[in-house]
């Protein structure tokens, strides 16, 4: 069996996790604290990819990173960087449909905490980021978790945005959810369970261990 | 000396009404507000500790603290509901604040905590917990020490012995304190002098003995 299909799935999925964790944190703790009027509009924008189909978010994506567009001119001219049909398109794609996995629940989890906890740090002479790192981030360990094994386990399972913007190149942009799909095209039924059913053990396992994390959490009374 | 000449537009228990507190509290000193629920009590604290605006000036020893961050403004804070830091023990707590363990043990002895130096704060009881919040803001040896109604949620027994550990602290450090109360006794026992706001400005100021009234005391002479 190729494995490589997997395995461009899970460095997909590792790469997207770690830069949307970079970009989330901040954005979701500015979410959480912010009184701004404007916080309905950022969380509408930021939901959009769970309700859009896969296909107008990629069709979006595809039609801003290409080199006959202005981001996509700009990125390809100055970097000589092309983004469609490239891994680093996928990456940036999978960017914006993983976006609300990562966002909402470390936005909840900022949310839940005691309000005095974080003042305190504060008034203990601790910066915003000490605060997160130190007090915020320890004290929502389930909100994270979830966060970033939902954001992981979203990305694995991407099809309709990674097809639009990434096609089906071997070793390249061909992820196993791609791959599946191409042999249903071809007939090969045998080969595609094997695949899918790897997908439904990985997905599982994945899941399952979120829950008995927040499941043991609850049990030392974290959450 | 404590200088407060503030200003603020508030929403009170009797619709909106403005906090206009002006007044001047001698270094040292121990100062117990009162005063009925939303007359403005929390918010005069929280504004001396720079978690909310307020017009007009706060001068400490003659320096302007207005525009001073919460981090900057050396402040201890003792929050009703504990606030402690959930993921530490009750010594990180305290170190948290400040790396100073000679004074840590210090305080910890102080309040008869030092058996539980190493256990997470979450299996303390709420009296063990207030204790670690009072001991936690004296970790930083602040110029000012805000409690907002610390022994409210004790039990009578829990409330006498924390009252007198609030004063041998007060002793001990002669740090100037402003205490949020409701309870007369718990005043009369630790005041040097009472501030009584209603409706966000002072109605009574004096010493307890000027301020309180006469059953009270004679509740408090006869315990």
């Amino acid at each position: 069996m190729d494995m490589t299909p997997f395995i461009l799935s899970f460095k997909l999925a590792g790469v997207t996790t770690f830069i949307l964790f970079v970009i989330a944190l901040p954005f979701a703790w500015w979410l959480s604290q912010t009184k701004s009027k404007s916080k309905p509009f950022f969380e509408a924008v930021t939901a959009l990819p769970i309700v859009l189909p896969p296909s107008v978010l990629g069709f979006y994506i595809l039609v801003a990173l290409s080199p006959n567009a202005s981001l996509g001119g700009f990125l390809h001219n100055l970097f000589g960087v092309q983004l469609v049909f490239s891994f680093t398109g996928l990456v940036v794609a999978s960017c914006f449909y993983s976006l609300p996995f990562m966002v909402q629940p470390l936005q909840n989890g900022f949310e839940s905490l005691n309000r005095h906890m974080l003042e305190a740090s504060y008034l203990a002479g601790k910066s915003k980021l000490q605060t997160i790192w130190h007090v915020a981030l320890p004290n929502m360990k389930p909100a994270l978790i979830t966060a970033l094994i939902i954001t992981f386990a979203h990305t694995v399972g991407e099809f309709g945005v990674v097809l639009m913007v990434g096609g089906s190149i071997p070793n390249e942009t061909k992820v196993a959810s791609v791959a599946i799909y191409e042999m249903v095209e071809v007939m090969e039924y045998g080969k595609a369970h094997i695949y899918s059913a790897v997908m439904v053990l990985m997905s599982f396992l994945v899941l399952l261990s979120v829950y008995f994390f927040n499941h043991s959490q609850k049990k030392v009374g974290i959450v | 000396m404590l200088e407060i000449a503030i200003q603020k537009p508030l929403q009170g228990s009797q619709g909106a009404m403005v906090l206009r507190v002006d007044v001047r509290i001698e270094q040292g000193s121990f100062v117990v507000i009162m005063g009925e629920s939303g007359s403005g009590k929390t918010t005069l604290l929280r504004v001396l500790a720079g978690l909310e605006k307020a017009k007009g000036e706060i001068r400490v020893a003659g320096h302007l603290w207005n525009n001073l961050a919460p981090q900057k403004r050396e402040i201890g804070f003792v929050f009703q509901d504990y606030a402690l830091f959930e993921n530490m023990s009750v010594e990180q707590n305290l170190l948290f604040a400040r790396e100073d363990k000679a004074l840590a043990q210090k305080l910890l002895s102080l309040t008869e905590l030092t058996g539980l130096a190493t256990r997470n704060v979450k299996n303390l009881s709420g009296g063990q917990k207030q204790r670690v919040s009072l001991c936690r803001a004296m970790m930083n040896r602040p110029k000012l020490l805000l409690m907002d109604e610390p022994l409210s949620a004790l039990d009578e027994k829990m409330r006498t012995t924390l009252q007198e550990e609030i004063a041998k602290l007060h002793r001990a450090f002669g740090t100037t304190t402003l205490m949020v109360s409701h309870d007369a006794e718990v005043s009369y026992a630790l005041a040097d002098r009472i501030l009584v706001l209603e409706q966000g400005k002072i109605v009574k100021d004096g010493t307890k003995d000027e301020v309180l009234e006469k059953e009270q005391k004679i509740a408090y002479r006869l315990k």
